[in-house]
């Protein structure tokens, strides 16, 4: 069964709807991409799954999105827990106002999650993704492990993950807003990890990014896909071509096309997708 | 010349006039000031109660009144933002309504306007219904509500500041809101919070009216909260109104005291938001 399923979903703001009748299964552990030209509901569409569209005022939703068989949107859900299983990056990467490191253990720490917690969460991770295999240059064990090892080893852990700890080891207590902006991003990347989601949400990650700090997102986001299901937003079709697995075309509102990949690019079925696949509309 | 680069100029002077003349009026009172007061100022006046009694005599200082001002604004100060705190933090969008919170704004910009004496007047009125009489308590009580709306205004302005994207990435992971309000804005905000009480604090410390009914008048150093106390501004007004030059000169020494006493505070608040400053996210 899928992790993440749409069913009859509409969205409207006020009297505007931006999402009409949305239908589809997201597919586990793959990067699905959401494609499409700007202002066609992607963002919303992807604000949905962890109801950060709850923050907008005179937003309506009807229709079912269910994680793990749990429709999200009935009456009583528990926001907190939706929130930690489904981890987001932002188009423009905010560090919290903070140190490097206070950014990671931030999650971990609203959670309350204790020492046994923490060490069981990385045994587990540790068994798909191990810290020697994010160590191509191999990895030095410090005396940095000092107070709380746990949180410290935790810290570490997550920006290997990120790709970010070899530039920042030196600087963890230095506040966060120092990184470049491309740093930032992989910093965000770390923090929504922490708190050990099984699904990540990423609206337009690379498009405040350099190409270079774009692709350094790109390559974790593919080392991160065998234990994670991603749902990236992106208007870049060359990037949904690059990293997709799956592909999820919106068009004003409407879900035009859906498909693996391969099967969307090369051999789609509606007009749209076409003109929109070769630069006739945009 | 041509009417655009007329224009250009003409504002331009405008500035430079503006800017001079707030200069000039800082200035103007400080030369008064020192002019007038130096000749007076002596260590006995900053450590000596006065003699002679209500500040009349030539002799003695006005130690009960710094410290008294110190006491009352200090007081007050803590006081109106610990309840000023929670009504910046309940006039986001995330608590009140739009409604409910623009009329709570337009409630604290009356109380804002209103002036001081009918403060004092309001306050002695509700310490005759309370049977206490002109008291520390009284005039602290009086000053916080004086400060209470500019305190509240100035934070809530700082915290409305605060990124909508930086909160929504606190909520995505996981947060409550009142876990984001006071480990994300309210760090964010911290310089602009620091700044706003400072604004209150210089507001309250030179405020005659409110106390000149609530506070008394003595001597001597309050030895408790219920003991009359004695403030620099009121023992300006009283200096400045007798018909003795010489002391009408401590009046100007007296000024200059409590000049200083804002200057530093505001040297010391600066100093202490450009610390907090460096974690903020621009």
């Amino acid at each position: 069964m899928p992790h993440i399923s749409l069913s009859n979903l509409t969205i409207a703001y006020g009297n505007h709807q931006v999402l009409q009748d949305i239908t589809v299964d997201i597919p586990d552990g793959q990067i699905t991409a959401i494609i499409g030209p700007s202002g066609c509901g992607k963002t919303t569409l992807l604000k949905t799954l962890n109801r950060l569209v709850d923050l907008y005022e005179e937003i309506r939703v009807e229709g079912e999105v269910r994680i793990d068989g749990v429709n999200i949107y009935d009456p009583k859900p528990d926001l907190l827990a939706l929130r930690k299983k489904v981890g987001f990056l932002s188009q423009k990467p905010y560090p919290l106002p903070m140190s490097i490191h206070d950014n990671i253990t931030f999650g971990p720490r609203i959670h309350r999650m204790n020492r046994k917690e923490l060490l069981d969460q990385i045994r587990e991770l540790e068994k798909h993704i191990p810290i020697d295999s994010l160590c191509p240059n191999g990895r030095q064990k410090g005396t940095r492990f000092r107070k709380n090892p746990e949180m410290d080893y935790l810290v570490e852990y997550y920006l290997r993950l990120a790709g970010l700890w070899d530039e920042v080891q030196e600087r963890l207590h230095d506040p966060a807003t120092q990184l470049s902006i491309g740093q930032q991003q992989r910093l965000a990347l770390a923090r929504a990890l922490a708190v050990e989601p099984e699904v990540i949400l990423a609206d337009e990650p690379t498009s405040a990014l350099d190409p270079i700090s774009a692709q350094l997102i790109e390559k974790q986001f593919k080392i991160l896909k065998n234990h994670y299901t991603i749902v990236v937003v992106t208007h870049i079709l060359r990037q949904a071509r690059r990293i997709a697995d799956y592909v999820i075309f919106l068009y004003l509102g409407e879900l035009v096309e859906h498909g693996p990949a391969k099967q969307f690019f090369n051999s789609p079925r509606d007009e749209r997708t076409c003109a929109y696949i070769s630069g006739e509309i945009s | 010349m041509k009417p655009r680069k007329l224009e250009e100029s003409v504002f331009k002077v405008l500035m430079i006039a503006s800017i001079t003349l707030v200069f000039s009026v800082l200035a103007g009172i400080i030369i008064v000031i020192v002019v007038r007061g130096a000749s007076s100022l002596n260590l006995s006046m900053l450590i000596q109660t006065p003699e002679g009694g209500y500040y009349l005599g030539k002799g003695g200082g006005i130690a009960n009144a710094i410290v008294g001002s110190l006491y009352l604004a200090f007081g007050a100060s803590l006081i109106s933002f610990l309840l000023g705190l929670p009504i910046a933090f309940a006039l986001q969008k995330e608590y009140l309504s739009p409604r409910l919170a623009h009329v709570t704004r337009l409630s604290l910009d009356i109380l804002w306007g209103t002036p001081s004496i009918v403060y004092g007047a309001f306050g002695f009125i509700i310490m005759v219904y309370l049977g206490l009489r002109a008291s520390l308590l009284g005039g602290i009580i009086t000053l916080s509500l004086l400060m209470l709306p500019i305190m509240t205004r100035s934070i809530e302005e700082v915290i409305r500041m605060t990124p909508s994207e930086l909160k929504e990435i606190s909520y995505a992971l996981g947060t409550t809101r009142i876990e984001t309000t006071i480990k994300v804005v309210l760090r964010q905000a911290l310089p602009g919070i620091v700044t706003g009480i400072l604004l209150a604090f210089g507001r309250g410390i030179g405020d005659t009216a409110s106390i000149l009914f609530t506070a008394g008048y003595t001597d001597y150093i309050p030895r408790s909260l219920f003991d009359p106390v004695a403030s620099l501004p009121l023992a300006v007004f009283f200096q400045v109104a007798t018909p003795i030059p010489e002391v009408q000169n401590r009046a100007y020494a007296s000024a200059l005291i409590l000049l200083v006493i804002v200057l530093l505070i505001s040297l010391g608040s600066r100093l202490l938001s450009g610390r907090c400053s460096r974690h903020i996210v621009k």
